[in-house]
């Protein structure tokens, strides 16, 4: 089983917190990966925010296609944070030549393009990246986007934390999601490792999604040039969040109204269930099954944790105003938050969506027998 | 053989039958009741002479014999009375002192059943065991990465969509600034149908009518019941039972005098309708009803005299291409109603599905499309078309499922399959098979008759008589003498207990497959085949 840990601080944070607090809820974990997903970055990153951050593993020919690429893009590299691992890796970790995360300017003709096209061709960018990367390994692109970096390996999290050097004083960010684990129910691939990511939102995943198929089967037949990939069955929880805010329109309310709708029976006396019927028939594709605690962040900085219908795993979400963590276990939250109000502690049900705004002030909660709190 | 010792080609004996009556003289007690029961009179009242021989010990008297007479049965053999193997005359004996039996090799009787030129009609379904949705598996069991279902205890939502499904972009763009919303119903995933008014007895129409009914008011199941062609008793369109019934039109458009003109008294819109243009059981060919079935009762609600052939058309006759008539027919029956009830096609399998299929996907109006596989059954077809014409139903569900995959439409024009579920007992297995080649749910009739009413058909070729309106069980009977042995209620009580246990066996499959919030309408992960050519055909996994 996975382990999921995200937090969200108003001071910038190191990654090695959620790290740590993969470590304390180890027993659950087998420890063969772990995924990071920072954004709201502080460190060195802070002065970059606008620039897209362009986040991978590269072999040394890998950074000359890069290089090659972005200039015939007209990016421009401002900043780069290589590392370049000396030591032996951890048992498991294969070596690399080059983890990289390098803050671009914008090629000058996008200046003056629309918020969306930016938003488009940065995603195509990543793509096209990642295609030429597929063909001989060269590259694994994670994320390219906006003040968020994205570090993924398999191997132990703390062993790889520290191969890696996380602890450096440059990398630090007040929203970080992290994962505990390389997907192991299907061939062993980085791009299946949580968290992920698409156009600014990410997320990640406890469980195992059993109406994968068809979900992805729908998703890929969109017409959306992001949904590709699906080397783990956790990856359409993103999709479909990408798809629910930028497709639909819709609100995080209202993802978990996607995901895991309200029986027929429930919707009958729910205030807004002529509506929410109409949604749950036409993305009915979209329904997840199976056990699944998903955790995410959205480009707003809003980090969220909702369950499957019947809840069957565990998350448990506290702090205190200015800091919040979602954790799997207790003891997650206990070793990064240790002093808070546990009594405030709040563990979502099959119901329930909850959330920490970008104000970072108190744990907010949707039921979904509530009446929607935005009119669609 | 004949008293003045000729033979004819269509001479036969007991042995050239499919069917022999084994009959036993020691425990027979000549009460007749088999001699009554029998549908086709294949048995009668036989007087028997029989020689004696009276041989007396030592040398001193001549060996002698008398001549004895002793009753019992005897088989007919001409055409017209072979035996059908139903098994009445057993079911009937008190001593149990006689029973037919198959005949172990293949029968001279099938060269001969075209006396007159008139080529074998029946009932029933293709005659061919073999079953490929028995051969397909659920593989992907949930074990310890997620863990199963509990099939007794979690809650299932297990129900369908019939209906246009619009694409999320235009379902909520009509929440929002207003329109039309195609009318989609929830109901549960078995269909039963389409059995119409006439090929089936009154007796067995009301008990299903009250065993549907049962369903959705006490037990909260929306089961459905598709009537077939031949139209809807006047109390029941008048009823609020309605809701729970798939009107069908046919090429024949029997019935529909009385529907339309009840259409102002319905105190209930239907569930939907259904514009059949083609069936499984008989693929290209219309309805039929024949004239032994047309009495007093069907011949009024059809509006036709009595006595006649019923012979639907091939094709509706106002059709004469899929963009205009089809699309204008499918507006015209939704029109009626307000646009308030979905209007779906129903087609039989074929490899033109997807042409249909696709055009289908350009009608705005067209709520569904049903498919009828070479195994659905019939109350009356030609033999031929019956064993030879058709295309088998799994297959078709697939590349239509995928073909509405590559176009994005999957969740827009919900696919039901029927033909063959359950035709080997398998009913939730084969359904829940097709749902994950990417069927919204299945239509069943023949297995149905069978476990609901008793129905002694087989792919044997046992019974099939549905067509001449002598069903020995009154299911398929208009004759009262046939059907007053038909209970309608224990019909009713039947169909709860065969529809409850599918649900039950439905949760054991789709529990242990992780899935229990919505219906695994495509779930081709979870399934396998060892036939390694099936396989690659239906895109799943070949298993060993």
């Amino acid at each position: 089983m996975c382990r999921l840990f995200s937090i969200t601080s108003r001071e910038p944070l190191s990654p090695m917190v959620a790290i740590r607090a993969l470590d304390v809820m180890k027993e659950g974990h087998d420890g063969s990966g772990v995924g990071l997903f920072l954004t709201d970055l502080g460190g060195d990153f802070e002065q970059f925010r606008g620039g897209p951050i362009l986040s991978g593993i590269f072999s040394n020919t890998g950074i000359k296609a890069l290089d090659r690429y972005m200039m015939d893009m007209d990016f421009m590299t401002k900043y780069k944070l290589s590392f370049r691992p000396t030591k032996r890796p951890p048992a498991g970790t294969p070596r690399r030549d080059n983890y990289l995360v390098r803050v671009y300017e914008y090629p000058p003709d996008w200046e003056n393009l629309p918020e969306a096209e930016i938003q488009r061709r940065l995603m195509m960018c990543r793509l096209q990246l990642r295609e030429m990367g597929e063909q001989d390994g060269s590259m694994m692109v994670f994320s390219f986007w906006p003040d968020v970096i994205m570090i993924k390996e398999v191997g132990d999290p703390t062993a790889v934390a520290d191969y890696l050097g996380l602890n450096r004083k440059e990398l630090q960010a007040r929203t970080i999601l992290a994962q505990g684990r390389q997907n192991t129910n299907y061939a062993i691939n980085i791009y299946a490792c949580h968290p992920f990511f698409i156009q600014g939102m990410a997320t990640m995943t406890n469980g195992e999604n059993t109406a994968f198929v068809p979900i992805r089967e729908f998703l890929m037949s969109r017409k959306e040039p992001g949904y590709v990939g699906y080397q783990s069955d956790s990856e359409v929880f993103t999709h479909i969040l990408h798809y629910s805010l930028n497709h639909l329109n819709l609100d995080l309310e209202t993802y978990k109204h996607v995901i895991t709708p309200l029986k027929d029976s429930e919707l009958e006396s729910h205030p807004n269930g002529p509506w929410l019927r109409v949604l749950k028939q036409s993305c009915r594709p979209l329904i997840i099954d199976g056990p699944n605690c998903v955790m995410g962040c959205l480009p707003d900085k809003t980090l969220f944790m909702v369950q499957d219908s019947k809840k069957l795993r565990p998350g448990v979400v506290g702090g205190n105003p200015g800091m919040f963590a979602f954790s799997s276990e207790m003891c997650g939250l206990d070793a990064a938050i240790p002093a808070r109000d546990k009594s405030r502690d709040f563990q979502p049900m099959r119901y329930d969506t909850v959330f920490v705004g970008p104000e970072r002030q108190e744990v907010g909660r949707w039921n979904q027998m509530d009446s929607l709190s935005r009119l669609h | 053989m004949e008293p003045d010792g000729q033979l004819k080609p269509s001479t036969l004996s007991t042995k050239d039958l499919p069917w022999q009556i084994l009959w036993s003289k020691e425990k027979c007690c000549l009460c007749g009741r088999c001699t009554a029961v029998c549908p086709v009179q294949a048995i009668e009242l036989g007087v028997h002479r029989k020689r004696v021989l009276q041989i007396a010990l030592g040398l001193s008297e001549k060996p002698g014999n008398v001549f004895g007479v002793y009753h019992g049965i005897r088989q007919r053999t001409d055409i017209a009375h072979a035996c059908i193997g139903c098994g009445m005359c057993d079911m009937v004996c008190p001593n149990h002192a006689i029973l037919p039996i198959h005949n172990d090799e293949p029968d001279k009787l099938r060269f001969h059943i075209n006396q007159g030129g008139v080529p074998r009609r029946r009932g029933g379904r293709r005659n061919a065991r073999e079953s490929l949705l028995d051969g397909i598996k659920f593989i992907r069991i949930s074990m310890l990465t997620d863990p199963a279902l509990d099939a007794g205890r979690h809650e299932f939502e297990l129900r369908t969509l019939l209906g246009r499904i619009l694409p999320p972009e235009e379902a909520l763009g009509v929440g929002r600034e207003g329109g039309w919303l195609p009318p989609v119903r929830e109901i549960y995933p078995l269909i039963l149908g389409s059995m119409s008014f006439g090929a089936l007895s009154p007796t067995m129409w009301e008990g299903l009518q009250m065993g549907v009914a049962y369903l959705n008011e006490e037990m909260g199941m929306p089961v459905r019941f598709a009537t077939g062609e031949g139209g809807c008793p006047p109390r029941l369109l008048r009823s609020r039972f309605l809701k729970y019934v798939i009107l069908q039109i046919a090429s024949g458009y029997f019935g529909w005098d009385e529907i339309i003109h009840a259409l102002p008294e319905m105190k209930e819109d239907p569930c939907a309708i259904e514009i059949k243009y083609g069936q499984g059981a008989k693929p290209g060919d219309g309805g039929l009803l024949m004239w032994y079935k047309v009495n007093r009762l069907i011949a009024a609600i059809r509006g036709v005299p009595t006595g006649v052939n019923l012979p639907s058309p091939p094709t509706h006759q106002t059709k004469y291409s899929i963009e205009e008539a089809v699309a204008k027919m499918i507006q015209s029956m939704a029109m009626a109603w307000g646009f308030r009830v979905p209007v779906y096609p129903k087609i039989s399998a074929t490899s033109t599905a997807l042409a249909v299929l696709n055009n289908l996907t350009r009608n705005p109006y067209a709520a569904a499309l049903a498919m009828d596989g070479e195994d659905g059954g019939t109350g009356a077809a030609y033999n031929v078309s019956m064993d030879q014409m058709g295309h088998p139903i799994a297959g078709i569900v697939r590349d239509a499922y995928l073909n509405l995959v590559k176009i994005g439409k999957q969740n827009e024009i919900p696919i039901f399959a029927g033909g063959g579920v359950g035709k080997n007992g398998n009913l939730a297995a084969n359904a829940a098979a097709l749902i994950m080649l990417g069927a919204s749910g299945v239509q069943v009739g023949k297995t149905i008759m069978q476990a609901a009413a008793g129905c002694l058909g087989s792919e044997a070729d046992r019974c099939n008589i549905c067509n001449i309106g002598l069903c020995p069980k009154g299911i398929t009977s208009q004759d009262p003498r046939l059907y007053r042995r038909l209970d309608p209620e224990k019909v009713a009580e039947r169909l709860v207990e065969v529809v409850l246990s599918f649900d039950t066996e439905l949760k054991k499959i789709v529990a242990p497959l992780g899935r229990s919030t919505s219906l695994p309408i495509g779930m081709s992960d979870a399934i396998g085949i060892t036939d390694r050519h099936a396989a690659e055909r239906l895109g799943i996994r070949h298993v060993l």
